[in-house]
């Protein structure tokens, strides 16, 4: 069987001011059905615009992108994102969030409500459905966004940094949410972060990236058993082995920083 | 909670109560000739004459034989002159924002609509709505139409520069996010732009409002025969001091009701809204 989503030589170039920047330099995926995949890098590696790719948010420069058997030329509901800043519409109750995507395909009130029920059930946010996101902690706004998401019933679910901006409490708990989920729901997730540990606990697969240009660095299986300990050995070999990695970029990221004040 | 409202009042009426008895004082000393300066009694009893039916009922009904006791008692000049004024604003208003609202949605939302009409646009905003008076008199003649003209000019400009400015100030990440879950067209508009831009559009409407209050006072000046600015500057040939002091607490007061209103509609539409408690 050929692979979920094929991510064949693609590359991106910014050109601002006449300055030319590659965000991303000849990338290689193919990611199969249900694995969850863990794009790592500093910021600036490139790994969310390698997502907004992917997404259809912005094309890339060179190369193609199929996700399920079809080239990628725009954003759509059967690859569904769920963005740090959450991006729920604040004039817009959890439900009516939560059913927007379903709307937009034209499905009847009556299965809408029955359908927005479940997800919101599923996620425990029963009690918010009338609720306006300002009302809602960062947590359960993250909630609402993936079961808006959900709610698209796409094979794919896309993922940039979505607990970066949540306390540690409950970023674990949503990555014990989210990791229930997938197991019950059977998604291919890509899901960006710049915490190892994050991408440990979670992924099935990790693909660490380089800073300017964006390439892949290292490409390797996270094969501990789940759930997964944080503080057990193996966990915490892997996070050493993986720090190294980032650590060197990070470095080049800090780099080419103290370049580029120098110039100016 | 309640004791806490009661005390903010008790608080707030102390500057009015004091400022009200100086004037008083003043006025009962003599110092000053009463057509000049009245004293607040008497501002007060005008403004109760001016607010109550000018004939008793028995004359009246003589008069109007089809009035019931409701027509009679709403008869005053004061109901009559609030009515006509509010009348002209809100019909001036709607006829303002009510053109204003799609131009800008329109121009907000089209690099094209916006490149045609802003430079128009540009050169007509900043002539102030009184500076029509004459060429209003020339095109409507007097009554109603020039001052509902005038109105829906003041109102005009408001709604549309903030309508503008919020079509174009929605968030990408909304956009992102409505794109994703496969919006597009019509409903993007209908479900994600027009209502990211409600706040913008409501603070012009507050504005264009407001001006629109500014604009029914001078134009029954000029071109009507009552409502409350045709009022105060009729009792000025008259000096009928008391009767324009009345007359501007009415406005006053018919003003800040327009603007209790607005807030609670924005109160209301903007629920959602962040840092909005109510």
């Amino acid at each position: 069987m050929s692979a979920h989503i094929v991510i064949d030589k693609v590359s991106k170039v910014f050109e601002t001011d006449g300055r030319r920047m590659v965000a991303l330099e000849n990338i290689d995926l193919e990611i199969p059905r249900g694995q969850f995949v863990c794009l790592l890098g500093p910021s600036g590696c490139g790994k969310s615009t390698l997502l907004n790719a992917i997404a259809g948010f912005a094309p890339p420069t060179a190369g193609t992108v199929v996700a399920d058997g079809a080239p990628v030329h725009g954003p759509g509901p059967e690859r569904g994102m769920v963005f740090q800043e959450y991006a729920l519409f604040p004039w817009m109750t959890v439900e009516q969030n939560v059913g927007f995507g379903l709307e937009i395909k034209g499905m009847a009130k009556a299965q809408i409500a029955a359908r927005v029920a479940e997800l919101l059930k599923l996620l425990s946010l029963e009690d918010f459905g009338k609720r306006y996101p300002k009302d809602l902690s960062g947590g359960m706004r993250q909630r609402v966004a993936i079961a808006r998401v959900l709610a698209l019933d796409s094979p794919i679910m896309l993922m940039d940094e979505p607990f970066g901006a949540l306390d540690a409490l409950t970023r674990r708990n949503l990555q014990d949410e989210l990791l229930r989920l997938w197991a019950e729901l059977k998604k291919t997730v890509i899901f960006v972060t710049h915490s190892i540990e994050e991408a440990i606990y979670l992924a099935d697969r990790i693909v660490v990236m380089t800073y300017r240009p964006g390439t892949v660095k290292r490409d390797m299986l996270v094969e501990l058993p789940r759930m997964r300990d944080p503080s057990a050995p193996e966990f915490n070999a892997l996070k050493r082995e993986l720090g190294q990695l980032v650590m060197e970029e990070q470095q080049r990221h800090h780099e080419a920083e103290m370049k580029s004040a120098a110039v100016d | 909670m309640m004791k806490r409202r009661g005390k903010d009042i008790a608080v707030g009426l102390i500057v009015p109560v004091v400022a009200i008895g100086i004037w008083q004082w003043v006025a009962s000393m003599g110092w000053v000739n009463e057509n000049i300066l009245p004293s607040p009694l008497a501002v007060w009893r005008k403004w109760v004459a001016y607010l109550l039916p000018m004939q008793d009922f028995g004359t009246w009904h003589e008069n109007n034989p089809q009035g019931g006791w409701w027509s009679w008692a709403t008869s005053g000049e004061l109901i009559i002159d609030s009515l006509g004024s509010l009348y002209r604003v809100v019909v001036g208003f709607a006829v303002g924002a009510g053109l204003a609202l799609p131009l800008g949605l329109a121009m907000g939302a089209s690099r094209i609509v916006y490149a045609w009409m802003n430079p128009l646009v540009q050169l007509l905003r900043p002539i102030p709505p009184i500076a029509y008076i004459p060429l209003s008199i020339l095109w409507f003649g007097l009554g109603n139409p020039p001052a509902i003209f005038l109105i829906a000019l003041g109102a005009f400009f408001p709604v549309l520069m903030n309508t503008i400015a919020g079509v174009r100030q929605v968030d990408g990440i909304y956009l992102r996010a409505a794109r994703n879950l496969g919006a597009g067209g019509s409903t993007m508009f209908l479900r994600v732009i027009l209502p990211a831009a409600v706040p913008y559009i409501l603070t012009g409407m507050r504005i264009g409002i407001g001006t629109a209050f500014i604009v029914v006072i001078v134009s029954e000046m000029i071109a009507v025969n009552n409502g409350l600015g045709f009022r105060i500057l009729e009792a000025r040939e008259y000096f009928w001091s008391d009767k324009i002091i009345a007359g501007m607490i009415t406005i006053g007061i018919l003003g800040l009701a327009i603007d209790v209103g607005m807030n609670k509609l924005n109160n209301y539409l903007l629920r959602w809204h962040r840092g909005l408690e109510h």
